[in-house]
């Protein structure tokens, strides 16, 4: 006979158990670190502190082996423990034009103040997988130079100087917080880049992809694409004056758009911006290539309907912890809801004359 | 989980949340914008009831969660255990012994009294959403009363079917102005909701609330020729014999064996321990 | 009542706001019914209720309003330690307080949008005494009253008129020594 299911506690228990287990794996293999996926790993952290908007490498690696290294899962860890935290107070604007460039380079220059600097990149690496990496190798080192300590300038300052690209003037007013106001229709571009810097790195770069094939061109060169680290300063009331509070590493990028001009404004250049934790240039050139498409109103360009010039759209369907919490939920029981479509369509059959009514077992 | 505030979210967040109810009691049927917060479990498992619920919550209060109408449902477990964990609640699976009833996808068969809260947990909360995709568009809409296109579809729906083919969701209209969506409770539900309890609706991921103060008057969309058929399956319960509740079927077997049971498995307990039976339990004992 | 603006909040914030929360929601959803609300002990001259629905529904992003008597330095500074709210004119409030003499022209106060008509301004209107209206008081009908509740109100034609405005319109409380009651834009006054 049929008995209503009991035991979804005990269930619930067994499965949080083994996936205990799975997470840990083969009890015969060393048990990885937080520390050397902290030191290793730096490129799968960044990204969980970028969408997970929390600067910590230490919750971030953490995040990543408790989740098995599932990084969206990672990045809802983080998010669900930020939003708990308490809130002292707000730093003051990073200043990019002061970085300690670990990468700094131009695609619309040969050559320019501060110089082309490659850093730690992939770019020209040949995609060839390293065998000698399976076996553990002495450490490699590279060779050192001392920093000169020089700022370096922005890409876009050169142009500006001719006032060959629309101005970009400061602006101190406090940006808007999705984190603490529900998203609002029509979103300022604070507040769309304040969306995009979260966004799931995949979703952002298939938007901007889609620019680049023709949904809402935007004929992007990248100024500047600029990896390094930066002061975090916040005001101290008591103090009477800014203190440093410590320092993170943030990829910036800026690129260079066409314009045509309008009837108020000369032709010139107009800019896309990208900011994102860590060394993510992937994510941040992205972001800006989106961005810039996004501002087609604010410069009188035509909406051709192109999906990455819908803001409603891109908001809307960037964040990857909505998007997977949403998806995935399909998955729990739906059966009342399936039950009463199941009774209309048999319904609409049997009036159809289409079959005959199932029988409940006797 | 001493690390965490009573009811796990800080004061801050419960009292936005909290705003956002007395909106949403004040405006019946609107949904009022709020700043969702992450929670420690997925959007779409019922952030937005949890959110609604851990604002609502007192020490005092007996809790009870549902999901498809059962107690037992793996994720109902899962609600109800964060609850003890976080707010130390009184927990309860007696539909009348609860004072805060969270649920998904259904109303309990037994009526809700004066001194019960319903919570809903709500996917989309804009039952405009699937004929038009665009928030700034059905803010509109509901702010002109702009409720045509909903019409033009249901009444689509008799030409080519003969019936409205809406079977859960299904919409109701507010005191005569807001048309809202009552989260995914099959449209034998709908008939329950002007009830004597409070009835909080939560959607996190959309992050909105709404409302309806008991007695709120909540009619099913419908037309003078086709009137709303809060119908379900034919059948009485297997196990109880009730004829009147929500009914799940259940495949018993792979030669087109079935059978339908009571979906509230509260209200199916009492039943039977009252000593009703269904012809399921009528066989077994014979 | 006590005059130290360092006392008189809630001494188990998440608790207690909780209870005085359900109080308040109870009887806004309930138009009409009179509930009883304590916990925070605030300067003369707010009520204990008026001063315990503020502690439990404001904070920093709450503007409020403090009318005639209400705007004094006592109230101020207890606002200012125990709930931090930014004090605002009556064009600005997501909340006010005073008394009805203090609080009109209820035209002052914003009453939301059509798309947001949310964005409107809660009044909690200090009275001297609030009763079980029993037959005399304004015929309440509405969402939240299964046949007709009774209530005492200030005068009728103001609420009339803020009825007629649904969607929009703004919400009262009615507060008196350590009672509260309520009545929404939903409630039809007669």
């Amino acid at each position: 006979m049929y008995v209503a299911v009991k035991g979804g506690e005990r269930a619930i228990e067994n499965a949080h158990a083994w996936l205990a287990e799975e997470r840990r794996g083969d009890v015969a293999i060393a048990e990885l670190s937080v520390e050397q996926i902290k030191s290793q790993l730096t490129i799968a952290v960044n990204r969980v502190m970028a969408e997970g908007s929390l600067y910590d490498p230490d919750l971030a690696a953490l995040a990543m082996k408790q989740s098995r290294g599932d990084l969206i899962e990672a990045i809802f860890l983080i998010r669900a423990y930020r939003t708990t935290l308490p809130r002292f107070g707000n730093t003051r604007p990073i200043e990019t034009s002061e970085m300690e460039c670990e990468r700094r380079i131009s695609a619309t220059y040969k050559d320019l103040p501060g110089g082309q600097v490659l850093g730690p990149t992939f770019d020209y690496t040949h995609r060839l997988l390293d065998f000698k990496l399976a076996a553990e190798g002495a450490p490699t080192s590279a060779p050192e130079r001392k920093a000169s300590g020089d700022l370096v300038p922005h890409v876009a300052e050169f142009l500006n100087q001719e006032g060959l690209i629309e101005e970009a003037p400061r602006d101190d007013t406090t940006p808007p917080d999705l984190t603490r106001e529900p998203l609002e229709l029509p979103a300022e571009r604070a507040l769309r880049l304040q969306a995009l810097a979260r966004a799931d790195e995949g979703f952002t770069l298939g938007m901007a992809y889609s620019t680049q094939r023709g949904y809402g061109r935007t004929h992007a060169f990248v100024g500047e694409l600029r990896i390094g680290q930066v002061a975090v300063e916040m005001d101290i009331p008591e103090l009477g004056f800014a203190i440093e509070v410590g320092e993170i590493t943030v990829t910036e990028c800026e690129t260079v758009n066409q314009f045509k001009g309008s009837k108020s404004e000369p032709p010139q250049f107009t800019r896309g911006y990208g900011l994102v934790f860590g060394q993510s240039e992937r994510k941040s050139i992205s972001m800006s290539l989106v961005d810039r498409a996004l501002r087609w109103e604010e410069l009188g360009e035509d909406n051709v309907g192109a999906p990455a010039q819908d803001a409603e759209f891109v908001l809307y369907h960037g964040d990857n912890i909505q998007a997977t919490g949403f998806l995935e939920h399909i998955k729990l029981p739906h059966y009342v809801d399936f039950q009463s479509e199941l009774e209309l369509v048999r319904k609409m059959r049997r009036e159809a004359g289409a079959d005959q009514m199932p029988e409940a077992a006797e | 989980m001493t690390d965490y505030n009573f009811a796990y979210l800080d004061e801050q967040t419960k009292r936005m949340i909290r705003r956002a109810i007395l909106k949403g009691l004040a405006i019946p049927g609107y949904q009022v914008p709020f700043a969702s917060r992450e929670m420690p479990m997925p959007y779409g498992w019922g952030t937005g009831g949890v959110q609604v619920s851990a604002a609502t919550l007192t020490p005092d209060d007996t809790f009870k969660v549902i999901d498809q109408g059962a107690d037992d449902t793996t994720n109902a477990v899962s609600i109800r255990q964060f609850f003890e964990k976080t707010a130390d609640v009184e927990t309860t699976t007696e539909t009348s012994e609860a004072t805060v009833i969270q649920t998904r996808h259904r109303i309990p068969e037994e009526p809700l009294s004066e001194d019960q809260i319903l919570v809903y947990q709500v996917p989309i909360p804009e039952p405009l959403r699937f004929l038009e995709p665009r928030e700034t568009e059905t803010r509109k809409m509901h702010a002109l009363e702009e409720y045509g296109l909903m019409h033009v579809k249901l009444y689509e729906d008799i030409s080519r079917h003969g019936h409205i083919a809406t079977a859960y969701a299904y919409p109701v209209k507010v005191e005569g102005r807001y048309v809202m969506d009552p989260s995914p409770i099959p449209k034998f539900d709908n008939p329950k909701m002007e009830m004597a309890a409070i009835q909080l609706f939560g959607a996190g991921r959309e992050q909105r609330i709404y409302a309806l103060p008991p007695y709120t008057k909540v009619v099913s969309l419908d037309f003078e020729d086709h009137p709303f058929d809060p119908s379900k399956a034919p059948h009485p319960c297997g196990l109880c014999g009730a004829e009147h509740s929500y009914l799940d079927e259940v495949i018993t077997d792979d030669q087109g064996g079935r059978m339908f049971v009571c979906s509230d498995t509260d209200y199916c307990e009492k039943r039977r321990a009252a000593g009703h039976v269904g012809t399921l339990t009528q066989e077994a004992a014979a | 009542m006590q005059t130290n603006a360092l006392e008189g909040g809630f001494a188990q914030p998440a608790q207690q706001s909780a209870l005085a929360f359900r109080a308040i929601m109870d009887v806004l959803a309930r138009p009409g019914q009179i509930k009883d609300l304590s916990g925070a002990i605030p300067p003369l001259p707010l009520s204990i209720a008026a001063g315990t629905a503020l502690l439990t529904l404001c904070d920093t992003d709450t503007g409020v309003y403090l009318a005639g008597d209400a705007d004094c330095a006592a109230v101020r500074e207890w606002i200012a330690f125990h709930i931090g709210a930014p004090l605002v004119g009556p064009s600005h409030a997501d909340f006010a307080v005073g008394t009805w003499a203090a609080l009109v022209p209820i035209s002052a106060y914003p009453i939301g949008t059509a798309e947001y008509p949310d964005r409107s301004t809660t009044l909690i209107v200090e009275t001297d005494a609030l009763e079980a209206a029993g037959s005399k008081g304004a015929t309440l009908t509405g969402p939240g009253i299964q046949q007709t509740a009774q209530m005492h109100l200030p005068e009728v034609a103001v609420f009339q008129h803020n009825h007629a405005l649904f969607p929009l319109g703004l919400d009262f409380f009615f507060t008196s020594g350590s009672r509260i009651a309520a009545l929404p834009r939903s409630t039809e006054v007669r």
